[in-house]
């Protein structure tokens, strides 16, 4: 069996986020990391192989993203997956939903030629800058399979994938075949840490670095000059402006938080 | 003027107040059609409810060959009612399952995407609310019918009077489509208070209720408002999922937010800091919630919110 996991190299939510001038995410100026968000991706990946005793499995994870997002590539290695592939090409800077979808729909069908068919394409729930949440319906749609996404419980037997998961208003128990797009979310239980037995194999580990022309994806087909959607303005939200804080001493605080709300006409 | 489709979020024919906002926002963009996803029998009740907020079509899907499987049969419905239709652009709730209809129609019909718009004007250009709610950005669609997931909260529903004609649409579904099954379905059990998403109001609690909800649940009662809960809270097993709120929870942008035992971590923010009014009980004065509130307690919310409580209620008695 083959799983093919998508990891993105992202900026750090807690730094200082910003866009460059061409309204693109800065993704060189600030540290950046593998998603958190990926980290539960890679993490079911690897549990998926794990209860496949006797079988042979195999985890590539896939990295679609500048130079440096080499590392989300590194990590995922380190923490366990067989292989890593980097897909790096100036082209590719600013491309939006559809683009990256297609790069990483390419990719993966670059895998599945090298590699065996691809059963499992496993992504994050969102990824943390952008957190659209569509990348994987996107890539469902361009590979023409199943997409079965947001789960926080996942089970396999055979070809057969069970997922449970949190909808709207209802819990939902989701079924499909083999070959599918799943997602999982950070319900699905805590990702591993690298070991340092785990840190020391990685750097053996297969890491592909692949071009556009690689994948067979032409220049003009993606980054910021095709994309679908332009971005027009990014405003920098402006800082709140301090609020009054008062400190409760014997129901001090309920009667001024209760004179608050009613000054501002919520009671 | 060219139709707008709008895609009606209900729960079992009960139409939702995010439908009547994407029509109101339709409304800027051209002539509102109504998609309803549901059963035929509910579309004359529904278009009732639709044509008071502008829907001059409603078209009607039957559901009951699709409703067993995830989003891409809607995706297919929607391609053909965009290829019939000539629309100017396609309006989804912000949901997940609306976000991954759009994302799937996007490249069938080869369009650009927006996702999670607070605002839509003419143009259309979407407003966005990014980086946990530190930027804002405005963007449109540049190839194709422009397709946009709007959030709730994003206009304030107007009425007005449309002819709300009510059309069968019977889309061709393939089989590649009917891959994804939903084998169960288990409604949660409601709560009687207002939707996490839609609500005025919301109230809070964090780590810092210690697994006691109460005052929480009382507080937001006496405000009519609605309960949320950070990750936190939610990992230790003390409220269910759907209640939390944060960049992996729930994005809520409502008149106001009470955070109470909550620290304000940047993924918790991301999920409320556009709020319009915020305050805070924290008994921590350093708590980075305190960098956002209008107004905040330094306090126990285990004293402070029974006594608020008391005091709402003893108000509006
Ligand atoms: C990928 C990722 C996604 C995440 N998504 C989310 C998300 O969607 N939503 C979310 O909320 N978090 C999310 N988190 C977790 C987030 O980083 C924080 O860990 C979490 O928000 C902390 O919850 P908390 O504020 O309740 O707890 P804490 O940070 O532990 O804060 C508890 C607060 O309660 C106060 N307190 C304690 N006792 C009392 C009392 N008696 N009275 C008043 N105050 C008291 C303390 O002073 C403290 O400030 C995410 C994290 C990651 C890595
Ligand atoms: N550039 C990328 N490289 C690899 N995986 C990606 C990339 N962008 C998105 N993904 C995957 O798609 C998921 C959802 O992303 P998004 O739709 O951007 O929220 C992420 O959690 C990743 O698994």
């Amino acid at each position: 069996m083959n799983i093919v996991v998508c990891v993105k190299y992202v900026p750090d939510s807690t730094a200082d986020r910003h866009f460059e001038e061409d309204y693109t995410v800065d993704r060189v100026g600030v540290d950046g990391l593998l998603s958190e968000l990926d980290e539960y991706a890679v993490e079911q990946a690897l549990q998926l192989k794990e209860k496949r005793e006797g079988e042979e499995v195999t985890v590539t994870a896939l990295c679609v993203g500048p130079e440096k997002a080499v590392d989300a590539a590194r990590k995922a290695l380190q923490m366990g997956v067989d292989k890593a592939v980097h897909v790096v090409d100036d082209a590719i800077a600013g491309s939006d939903y559809a683009a990256t979808s297609l790069v990483l729909a390419k990719a993966v069908e670059k895998i599945s030629a090298d590699n065996g068919a691809t059963d499992l394409v496993v992504c994050g729930m969102a990824s943390t800058d952008a957190s659209g949440s569509v990348i994987p319906a996107m890539l469902a749609e361009r590979l023409g399979l199943p997409q079965v996404t947001l789960a926080s419980v996942i089970e396999s037997q055979g070809d057969q994938v069970r997922i449970k998961r949190d909808n709207e208003g209802s819990t939902e128990v989701i079924g499909a075949t083999m070959p599918l797009v799943l997602s999982v979310t950070d319900q699905s239980g805590e990702a591993r840490y690298p070991s340092f037995k785990g840190i020391m194999a990685a750097k053996k580990k297969p890491l592909e670095t692949l071009s556009l022309a690689d994948i067979g994806v032409e220049a003009d087909q993606v980054g910021l000059s095709v994309a679908w959607t332009q971005v027009e303005d990014t405003t920098a939200r402006p800082p709140r402006t301090a609020g009054e804080i008062v400190k409760d001493e014997d129901g001090s605080g309920a009667t001024a938080l209760t004179e608050f709300l009613a000054s501002k006409k919520f009671i | 003027m060219s139709e707008v489709l709008v895609v009606i979020d209900h729960a079992d024919g009960e139409v939702k107040k995010p439908t009547y906002e994407l029509l109101t926002i339709a409304r800027r963009l051209g002539e509102p059609s109504a998609v309803f996803f549901g059963a035929s029998a509910q579309g004359d009740a529904v278009a009732e409810k639709v044509k008071a907020y502008g829907a001059e079509k409603v078209y009607v899907v039957d559901d009951a060959e699709l409703k067993g499987y995830l989003v891409a049969p809607k995706a297919e419905a929607l391609q053909q009612l965009v290829e019939k239709s000539s629309p100017a652009a396609v309006l989804i709730p912000s949901t997940f399952e609306g976000k991954e209809i759009g994302a799937r129609l996007a490249i069938k019909i080869g369009s650009g995407l927006i996702t999670d718009a607070v605002d839509v004007q003419e143009g259309p250009v979407t407003t966005q609310s990014v980086f946990a709610g530190n930027y804002t950005v405005t963007a449109k669609v540049t190839q194709g019918t422009p397709i946009i997931t709007v959030k709730p909260n994003s206009a304030a529903p107007e009425e007005s009077a449309g002819a709300g004609a009510v059309e069968a649409f019977a889309p061709t579904i393939s089989d590649a489509a009917k891959t994804a099954q939903i084998i169960a379905s288990q409604p949660r059990k409601s709560t009687g208070r207002p939707e996490l998403t839609e609500a005025a109001i919301v109230v809070s609690g964090g780590r810092g209720t210690g697994g006691n909800f109460e005052p929480i649940e009382a507080f937001a009662d006496s405000l009519g408002a609605a309960v949320g809960a950070s990750r936190a809270a939610v990992d230790s097993g003390w409220m269910p999922h759907a209640f939390q709120v944060g960049q992996t929870g729930k994005t809520v942008s409502p008149q106001l937010y009470v955070a109470n035992g909550i620290s304000g971590a940047i993924q918790h923010r991301a999920g409320m800091q556009t709020s319009k009014t915020i305050v805070a009980v924290n008994k921590d004065e350093e708590a980075p919630i305190f960098e956002l509130v209008d107004f905040g307690v330094v306090g126990d919310l285990h004293t402070v919110l029974p006594a608020a409580t008391e005091k709402v209620t003893q108000r509006k008695g």
